[in-house]
């Protein structure tokens, strides 16, 4: 190939081919590894701080027991089923965009930042009721129940708060993406040889919904201490 | 679109003229490049201060020490010098220096590429990286850190009053940026490679920075959390860490070392894989037992995920485990040992051509299987309870990390100069460099080892007199090792206008990153090249140059 056919070839190249790679195929496969990869580095991030939650956990039974009590498991098992439908949704959005259908495309990916947003609304709702009763570490941290186990739970609190602060972080920016991809399928950038965008944000948002699973048995559900 | 009328532009101009330096002008074209060839100078420019503001600290140090008493620099101030020392050269100069500068510049040349897959996500951890060293130098020009560059609970929590927040919240900064870096370098491997340049005839650093990169995206988000809980720790005074509220110092040292051992192996990877490329270059033959060397890159990174427990033998973990932590850390020898028998190997009747880079990786086999073997030692139970804490493991990591990486670096930034600016480096003036580094590398850090053997303890500004010769010995070989690092810096800039043009390939070496231009035009190639051959294929060159030699 030489240079001459390079220049010639750009006319007929699709606008959203960057110029280092070869074809869109080979950016396709590139953008999705690169997201893959991105989400192997999460499962670490997130990986460390449950591996500590687990370690304390072994230590301190009875107090990760009564700080589940603590949660209200009727919000986080509604905050489940959000994110699943939300994940339905999402699936459904990067299916109308291989189609190449823009308008169902459009109206799933609005779904799917409705049904985001419904969660952090909970969340919020969650959070709020935590700060009244006294439940944010630190100097507000005003639990007396059992003042012998007062300083664990606090310690639960704290993987509490930061474990689902990290997810809904993740949340956030996952709610910035979809704007921004919404943006783009209204412009109508994605049909069947270019949908990679949607692909990559279909993946961010199925692994965010997968750490709520595994962060609400652990938050929530797991009341049980067995003494062995 | 751009990319048109650049190409555009391009064609009106004598192509041969055109390289990644004057395809642009201005401060601009810099700053918000995409082009890896310029991200790779940003990074050589950037970690190259880092060095001498790190090595401004070593050298404190080293004077601190000429004397057993402690008259230059107060306990506290030689605290933060050690720490900052420490953080600047692990976090801004070694982990970053091979693959981001060496890396950066070579990885898609080498495989026949234009740019990396993800150009802006390159850029982008350049910038963290600058926001990272940034909040760095404010940390250090507003007083410092005092921990160590481990950051240990309770004392970095609740009792240091020094900048513990910023320095931490630093090296979770350039933690992304390594990992970034790392995913950047992974996609690019796999999915950008040029045709028929299969796996087994990528050049051997190509395979080192696939195994690097693969520790830098899982072991760096375990210290991004880790920080993260301790930054949480020092602000809201919750205890993750802290006995006295519940948690534990010794889950601190688990979590930190998962990373910090690994990110050894961040940092002799990429220059054992400079070491199989010049090794090949001066040899003038294909590496001996190549697949093996290659697979010993990710055996390596591989077993340095569960080693990381040797640091902890003396922090009250269990015998049984200190026992299965130190059998598995002798298995990290085998990959190790692997490479440098075969690097020998290749040696074996080679006629070798003594320039600097072959003399720079001389040096780094023989002070890396000195500091390799040392590990052994100290992966040894016994011997390590003996010697934990004292200049025996300062020694040790100085022996992998400077001896090892700072030699493989100065090798690679030699062999590629003429590749990265088109001229030579002045022959002369290099091998003195080179000789000097070496010579004053063992003189710093050999009489390290008997010092912390007779049970000289790290980290303290005054000692016992009878440390002292040796003490002085270690200072005087500091500065010639001080002057052996200064000499390239001063060579190399002027080289850069003054050096013989270089041509395409000056050292008659294989690889794609020698078939083009040098310096390369931005787009590294004017047509896609097609391999035909395996790598380190230097018989088939020299035959083909002999048939040539004949017509
Ligand atoms: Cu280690």
């Amino acid at each position: 190939m030489s240079d001459m056919a390079l220049g010639n070839e750009h006319h007929h190249h699709h606008p959203f081919l960057q110029h280092h790679f070869e074809d869109l195929g080979q950016q396709h496969e590139a953008s999705t590894l690169g997201m893959w990869m991105f989400l192997c580095t999460e499962i670490l991030f997130f990986g460390g701080v449950l591996c500590a939650y687990w370690v304390y956990r072994v230590m301190y039974p009875e107090a990760w027991a009564v700080g589940a009590h603590l949660q209200q498991t009727g919000w986080g098992a509604t905050n489940t089923i959000v994110l699943i439908v939300s994940s339905l949704t999402m699936a459904l959005a990067v299916r109308a965009a291989q189609l190449g259908k823009r308008g169902q495309q459009l109206g799933f990916l609005f779904a799917t930042l409705i049904f985001g947003t419904a969660f952090l609304v909970v969340k919020g709702i969650e959070y709020h009721r935590h700060w009244e009763e006294g439940l944010f570490p630190g100097s507000h941290f005003h639990w007396h129940e059992h003042p012998e186990l007062a300083q664990k739970v606090q310690l639960f609190m704290c993987f509490y708060w930061g474990m689902t602060g990290l997810h809904a972080l993740h949340m956030i920016i996952g709610a910035g993406l979809l704007l921004w991809i919404m943006w783009r399928a209204y412009k109508n950038h994605f049909g069947p040889e270019y949908y990679a965008p949607v692909e990559v944000m279909g993946l961010y948002w199925h692994f965010v919904d997968i750490v709520w699973i595994f962060l609400f048995p652990f938050l929530y559900l797991i009341h049980e201490v067995h003494h062995g | 679109m751009t990319t048109a009328t650049l190409h555009d532009v391009r064609l009106s101009g004598a192509a041969s003229d055109r390289n990644y330096f004057n395809d642009e002008y201005g401060a601009l074209s810099w700053f918000l490049t995409k082009d890896h060839k310029r991200i790779a100078i940003l990074y050589l420019i950037s970690v190259s201060v880092l060095f001498v503001i790190g090595g401004f600290f070593a050298m404190m140090m080293r004077i601190e020490l000429l004397t057993p008493e402690g008259d230059l620099l107060t306990s506290d101030t030689y605290n933060k010098f050690f720490t900052m020392h420490g953080v600047v050269m692990i976090f801004f100069f070694l982990i970053p220096v091979i693959p981001a500068v060496l890396g950066n510049f070579l990885l898609p040349l080498q495989i026949g590429a234009k740019d990396l897959a993800f150009p802006k996500i390159n850029l982008l951890s350049w910038y963290l990286y600058m926001l990272a060293a940034g909040i760095g130098l404010i940390v250090i020009v507003t007083g410092g850190v005092d921990t160590g560059w481990t950051f240990y609970t309770p004392f970095s929590t609740q009792y240091s009053n020094t900048h513990v927040f910023g320095t931490t919240f630093a090296g979770f900064i350039a933690g992304f940026s390594s990992i970034l870096t790392g995913l950047n370098f992974i996609v690019t491997i796999h999915r950008m490679r040029a045709p028929g340049l299969t796996w087994y005839r990528l050049p051997l650093f190509v395979w080192a920075l696939y195994a690097t990169s693969i520790v830098m995206l899982l072991a760096t988000p375990v210290l991004a959390i880790t920080l993260v809980m301790l930054m949480i720790e020092r602000t809201v005074g919750v205890g993750f860490f802290d006995p006295a509220l519940g948690g534990d110092p010794v889950l601190y040292q688990h979590m930190f070392w998962f990373y910090s051992h690994p990110a050894v192996y961040i940092m002799i990877l990429p220059a054992m894989g400079v070491a199989s490329d010049v090794v090949a270059a001066f040899t003038r033959k294909k590496i001996f037992g190549y697949r093996f060397v290659a697979f010993s890159s990710l055996a390596i990174a591989f077993l340095g995920f569960l080693v990381w427990a040797h640091h902890l033998f003396v922090a009250g973990i269990s015998v049984y485990s200190a026992m299965i932590f130190a059998f598995l850390t002798f298995f990290v020898a085998v990959p190790s040992a692997i490479k440098v028998f075969n690097w020998t190997a290749t040696l074996y009747k080679a006629s070798v051509s003594w320039q600097t880079p072959m003399l720079y990786i001389m040096g780094f086999i023989g002070l890396f299987t000195i500091g390799g073997v040392t590990g052994l030692f100290l992966a040894s139970l016994g011997l390590d309870i003996h010697v934990t804490d004292t200049y025996f493991v300062v020694a040790h990591f100085h022996y992998v990390m400077v001896g090892g990486t700072v030699m493989a670096y100065l090798a690679g930034i030699h062999y590629w100069w003429p590749k990265i600016t088109g001229r030579m480096y002045p022959e002369w003036w290099a091998r003195l460099a080179a000789l000097l580094v070496f010579v004053g590398f063992n003189l710093t850090f050999f009489p390290q080892f008997i010092l912390g053997y007779v049970g000289m303890p790290r980290r303290y500004h005054a000692y016992a007199p009878e440390f002292q010769v040796l003490n002085v010995l270690s200072t005087a070989g500091a500065s010639v090792l001080a002057v052996g690092y200064m000499l390239p810096i001063f060579y190399l800039i002027w080289s850069i206008w003054n050096g013989r043009p270089a041509g395409k390939n000056p050292w008659g070496a294989v690889g794609l990153e020698w078939t083009t231009s040098s310096p390369p035009p931005k787009e590294n190639f004017h047509e896609t090249p097609v391999v035909t051959w395996e790598a380190y294929d230097y018989p088939g060159m020299m035959k083909a140059m002999g048939e040539t030699q004949h017509v």
